[in-house]
């Protein structure tokens, strides 16, 4: 199998007529890891792969692999492989002639194609389908075929566009677990494109999260989920809770303290937050205790408004005696109207700068 | 559209009926019967009792009268070739949008509003000898004398194609630019340049539109007529089998004769249209301005 | 760069066809207002006399009185022909149904010098030849099923829940045509209105085959005009054709507020696989 990429680095900006859609995105990693571009629609990250892909031209920038620059290179001559959201197989062909319309256009001996055909739907596990049209398929399928299709060519950098959002959410699973098995086993490099968070942090070795077509945080999965670097990757890593704060004083190892609404918040912040700047503590649902005997740091009153059952756990929704609404996820039980404690665990409140600043690259 | 399956209760009950029946009855009189009349019209004809092929017999027998088969033959293949070969290109072209859209479809919808009959107007008088056409060639010097360009063949095939380009490249551009742009990507991504995506993958996904505007096309220029009056030779070079129709209705008054020859002419663009409704499953009406009109 | 080049080549080919049409038209319209014109860029002398002998030589009151009558007419029956059998098409499953459609579509597909000479023998055995009823009539054969079938895809669009909920708050079927269905296809009324009205005016071969002296609409006096070339001034038929064309462009200036200008050909679908 031909090698995989050792190193991909880049620095684009796109412009369709006046609007920016990627702003100066850059990145330099390393082959044979699962990068993500996670945003939510509308954030570029699709455009860049495309960029990436050859498909549509940057309006400035470059994108070298291995030294070498390849900007210029028509998508076909570029060796990457990619699957599309909608599968985008050939509806007119076979799934034997979907997979093998690669390896036909490089003249390879027939023997070799059907051989390799044939190895790539076992490594799918859809042996037997050779003779099958597209619209046979179910997604799931299709999504396999399609994904075959851009491996039998042994691609440097495999390319994948939403592969999942077409398909239900049990197949997503499923199908969730088989790509990042093919990965882990052929030793690819690969970028995904998501919008769906839960998705990149269980594929990811390098999560970047986009905004607006500008790179808002790059990092290892468990990076970004535990330590965002703004109040935008927070939000979009399930914190719920946000309490506007200003510093009042900043202790060793990050510890922090900050006051507003009344309420005095400790957490830990990776800001260079002094003390009177402006802050946002934030916090997660799930990280929230609740019960009635409760104290220290960090416990406050408040009101149960609204409970919804989830099965494992109730989300709770609360008017704390500050004034602020507050998200809760606890499998205590608790009735809309009581009075509860609650307490915000300091090592998990995390400050950040408020919304808006705290991008960089 | 939903359609009917083998088992699937019937929903036609007596309120959809009366909804469909006045249209039915009115296409069943005013187009069935008439067609079916002129059918045993062309059998019965004027001169002798009782059923006979004599109208078809003479028709194909009369050099001055079969020899329209050839003339509308030498005019329609023509120009379907060439309109939706310049369509298909176009259309190609142009499947990830165009530049000004709205405009350009807006002016090409034009001639297809306007008719034929006034094109042909405009047509005698921009290319004739003192036309702008003319001096405009001249005067650069690109001619050392004027061509004949109306009152015969090449007037018939100008005001065809100012027709019924517009009419194809809309319709294919609509078919083309439908295809999921993916399906052209991810070819590129596995491989294919530019010219193999075309004929490998993009040719055969258009194969269906192609053969209906071919057949669409084909069948709308197989019943050329007021062009062929206005702009060529309706009693030579360009007298289709339309006029050959028409003289034997409304100049020699022997209906029987003109239903055999109207009968004929249809048969011929039957076969155009057997190309459509095999392909027609999904071929879908919106709107028609260019319909039935050369 | 190749593609560039490409795409520059497409771009020249519409402009040179679009050159060509307006020039085409443009040349009627200066001839219209020609004195007299012979060679030059541009007539020598402009007049606008012209118009006012083509309305009188050619009793282009009347004509114009009698085309519009006429389309109205058109419009209004092919609607209301086509929108009951429209929505039943839409919305009811039944054998035959592709049959159905298929004949519906016949009198759009097939050239009207086909049917249409059969069509006038018909009517001239029946005495409704060279009539406006005639024209009204023969007009219509292509009509209703236009009207069905842009009628159609608008009451698809009306959720079938619509109906039952007004049904299930009691409304009866005719209370239910009356304030769910047609205020939802108003819409689709005017669309296959205009288009009706502007194909109509335009519509050549079948007024041809089966109008008389009284039941001309413009576009077939235009006929009999330039193809009796010589006969008047040609400048005086170019005026007559600058009055058919303001005609035409007003009602598809009209249509295009409805419609978009690709909705007036045929549209062919993807086949779904």
């Amino acid at each position: 199998m031909k090698d995989t990429i050792e190193s991909l680095r880049f620095r684009i900006t796109k412009r369709f007529g006046t609007k920016t859609v990627l702003k100066d995105f850059g990145l330099e990693v390393r082959g044979r890891q699962f990068i993500t571009f996670l945003g939510p629609s509308g954030c570029g990250k699709s455009t860049a792969l495309n960029i990436l892909a050859g498909l549509i031209p940057a309006t400035d920038g470059d994108v070298w692999i291995d030294g070498e620059r390849i900007d210029h290179l028509p998508p076909e001559k570029r060796g990457f492989g990619m699957v599309f959201q909608n599968y985008a197989l050939f509806p007119h062909m076979t799934v034997y002639s979907n997979i093998a319309f690669g390896l036909q256009l490089q003249r390879r001996p027939a023997a070799e194609i059907r051989e390799r055909v044939g190895q790539m739907l076992d490594l799918v596990q859809l042996p037997g389908f050779e003779e099958r049209y597209p619209s046979q398929l179910s997604g799931g399928q299709q999504q396999r075929i399609a994904i075959a299709r851009a491996l039998v060519l042994h691609p440097r950098l495999l390319l994948l566009d939403e592969p999942l959002s077409n398909l239900d959410a049990k197949l997503r699973i499923e199908m969730r677990a088989e790509i990042k098995r093919l990965h882990t086993n052929l030793g690819l490099t690969s970028i995904y494109v998501t919008h769906d968070q839960t998705e990149a942090l269980s594929l990811s070795d390098w999560v970047v999260v986009m905004r607006d077509g500008i790179l808002m945080q790059a990092g290892t999965a468990q990076e970004i989920h535990d330590q965002p670097r703004n109040v935008f990757v927070a939000d979009f890593m399930g914190f719920r809770n946000f309490f506007p704060v200003q510093v009042a004083s900043v202790g060793p190892e990050g510890v922090v303290e900050g006051t507003g609404n009344g309420m005095r918040i400790r957490g830990r912040t990776r800001h260079a937050l002094g003390p009177g700047a402006a802050a946002v503590a934030a916090i997660r649902p799930d990280d929230v205790q609740v019960g009635e005997h409760l104290g220290g740091p960090n416990a406050f009153h408040g009101k149960v408004d609204i409970v919804e059952y989830l099965g494992r756990e109730n989300e709770v929704i609360l008017t704390l005696e500050a004034g602020p609404r507050l998200w809760v996820h606890t499998p205590e039980r608790v009735v809309p109207g009581e009075s509860v404690m609650v307490v915000f665990p300091p090592e998990k409140v995390i400050f950040l700068p408020p919304d808006g600043e705290g991008v960089s690259a | 559209m939903r359609r009917a399956r083998v088992g699937e209760r019937s929903e036609l009950d007596a309120m959809a009926m009366v909804c469909v029946l006045p249209s039915l009855l009115y296409v069943l009189v005013m187009f069935v019967y008439p067609f079916l009349y002129g059918i045993y019209m062309s059998l019965r004809p004027a001169k002798l009792l009782g059923f006979s092929l004599a109208n078809y017999i003479v028709f194909f027998t009369d050099e001055w009268q079969y020899r329209t088969v050839w003339i509308t033959f030498g005019i329609a293949v023509p120009n379907t070739i060439v309109v939706v070969s310049f369509a298909l290109l176009l259309a190609y072209g142009m499947r990830r949008g165009i530049w000004l859209e709205r405009t350009i479809t807006t002016i090409l919808v034009l001639p297809i509003s306007l008719g034929v009959i006034l094109l042909a107007e405009g047509i005698l008088g921009f290319y004739g000898a003192r036309g702008w056409f003319h001096q405009i060639l001249l005067g650069l010097g690109v001619l050392k004398e004027p061509l004949v360009l109306t009152h015969n063949y090449i007037g018939v095939m100008l005001s065809l194609f100012m027709q019924q380009f517009p009419f194809c490249f809309l319709m294919l551009l609509g078919y083309v630019s439908g295809i999921d742009p993916s399906i052209e990507n991810s070819a590129r991504t596995l491989g294919a340049g530019p010219w193999t995506v075309f004929y490998k993958v993009m040719l055969p996904l258009m194969a269906p539109g192609i053969a209906i505007a071919f057949a669409l096309v084909f069948v709308m220029s197989f019943g050329v007529f007021p062009s062929a009056i206005l702009l060529g030779q309706p009693a030579g070079a360009t007298r289709t089998i339309a006029i050959a129709a028409y003289q034997q209705a409304f100049e020699f008054y022997d209906m029987s004769y003109a239903s055999a020859i109207a009968v004929v002419m249809g048969l011929f663009q039957l076969a155009g249209l057997l190309v459509i409704i095999l392909l027609r499953r999904r071929m879908v009406m919106a709107a028609t301005m260019g319909v039935g009109k050369r | 760069m190749r593609g560039r080049l490409w795409g520059l080549a497409l771009y020249m080919f519409v402009l040179g066809f679009i050159l060509n049409l307006l020039g085409i038209v443009s040349h009627v319209l200066v001839s219209s207002l020609a004195k007299r014109w012979f060679g030059t860029p541009l007539p020598t002398a402009f007049t606008t006399e012209w118009f006012a002998y083509a309305w009188s030589n050619f009793d282009l009151g009347r004509v114009l009185g009698v085309t519009i009558f006429i389309a109205l007419a058109v419009v209004v029956l092919a609607l209301i022909l086509g929108f009951p059998a429209a929505y039943i098409l839409a919305r009811r499953n039944f054998r035959g149904k592709p049959l159905l459609l298929l004949l519906y579509f016949l009198p759009l597909l097939i050239p009207q010098m086909t049917y249409g000479i059969p069509l006038a023998t018909t009517m001239y055995r029946y005495a409704i030849g060279g009539t406006v009823a005639g024209v009204i009539l023969a007009n219509l054969v292509p009509m209703v099923p236009l009207a069905v079938f842009i009628l159609m895809p608008f009451f698809e669009q009306i959720s079938m829940n619509l109906e039952w909920g007004a049904a299930m708050m009691g409304a009866n079927r005719f209370q239910v045509f009356r304030r769910i269905l047609l205020p939802l296809t108003v819409p689709g009324l005017l669309t296959a209105g205009v288009l009706i009205l502007v194909n109509t005016v335009s519509n050549f071969e079948l007024t041809f085959l089966v109008s008389g002296a009284g039941s001309q609409t413009l576009v077939v006096a235009l006929f009999y005009n330039v193809f009796a070339g010589g006969v008047r001034p040609v400048y005086s038929v170019d005026a007559m054709a600058v009055m058919y064309m303001t005609t035409v462009m007003l009602l598809l200036l009209l249509a295009l507020r409805f419609v978009r200008p690709t909705q007036m050909v045929f549209r062919l679908d993807q086949p779904q696989r």
